[in-house]
């Protein structure tokens, strides 16, 4: 409507600006080690290094399926989020994974998760886990998001606890 | 077949356990009874997914259902020589996990010759109140 309304920054906008801080805020996800690496409106992609802690099987080097859940439940939820026009809190519902092929031992993986679908109380996503694109993914990922309450944009800037 | 001694399933387990990096980054570890076992999965801050109200990331509580699963395939299924390796799985996050332990259990809802079939929930103060389940399969043996 107004100019002022033009001018208030989206969410997925003030993500965009900072995603580094994104993870700050997640023990869990420091410690995974994941970054967001581009954001658009209900859109972003992300990073997860190998580390040798992360590893499932020894014997193959190849990190646990499980390192893949909290990954891209995160760039589900970051999805999620980004794709709201007021900033809100959001959690899992439920998260479905296929394994496709095993990822290869000592390689990062990247991922993407886009939001498809909104309504009023839940976001819908998807993801993709893969070494180069989406034509060979290793994992897909769908999610359900619920919308919580309101989230105060300072908290998404850094400098601000969270 | 190795002539190696043979360890009991809760050896197995409790090996399965102690040589998987990903266990041992999340502090679990499983009791075993008999055929059954409870995993354990002492709280941690670096377990938090949410620093403001201090849950438990549902990634955490994931990786410690898929692993718990696992367990219980080794438990079940006995001398396999790798990790059951999932097909698919699907997480319901049913409640907050508080920066408290968190308890599982697993049951093999049907065991094949190369794939079976798991449920698993976990749980903080009642048993009765999952916090969150899993339901996945994996392959069991070749690939």
């Amino acid at each position: 409507m107004s100019d002022d309304a033009a001018a208030a920054p989206e969410p997925w906008q003030i993500m965009r600006q900072n995603m580094e801080i994104i993870t700050l805020g997640i023990p869990w996800g420091r410690r995974l080690g994941f970054r967001v690496t581009r954001v658009e409106k209900g859109r972003v992609w992300g990073t997860q290094p190998w580390k040798e802690r992360l590893v499932g099987d020894p014997d193959t080097g190849v990190i646990h399926g499980g390192v893949l859940t909290g990954f891209l439940d995160n760039l589900c939820g970051t999805a999620a989020g980004s794709a709201l026009s007021d900033a809100r809190y959001v959690s899992t519902l439920d998260l479905r994974i296929d394994y496709m092929r095993p990822a290869d031992p000592r390689r990062d993986i990247l991922g993407e998760a886009e939001c498809y679908h909104l309504t009023r109380n839940v976001c819908f996503t998807h993801a993709w886990a893969y070494h180069e694109s989406r034509d060979r993914v290793i994992a897909t990922a769908a999610g359900a998001f619920a919308i919580n309450m309101p989230r105060p944009m300072n908290t998404m800037r850094p400098g601000n606890g969270e | 077949m190795a002539s190696e001694p043979t360890l009991t399933r809760a050896e197995e387990v409790a090996a399965f356990i102690a040589r998987t990096p990903l266990a041992q980054e999340l502090g679990m570890r499983c009791e075993v009874m008999g055929d059954e076992m409870t995993a354990i999965m002492p709280f941690q801050d670096k377990l938090i997914g949410n620093i403001t109200i201090r849950a438990i990331h549902g990634g955490a509580i994931g990786a410690f259902l898929e692993l718990t699963a696992q367990a219980q395939v080794f438990l079940a299924a006995g001398h396999l020589t790798r990790p059951p390796r999932p097909i698919n799985l699907t997480i319901d996050y049913l409640r907050q996990a508080h920066a408290k332990d968190l308890y599982a259990r697993a049951t093999i809802t049907k065991m094949g010759r190369r794939m079976c079939s798991v449920q698993a929930e976990a749980w903080q103060d009642e048993r009765t109140k999952p916090v969150t389940t899993l339901l996945a399969h994996f392959m069991v043996s070749g690939d």
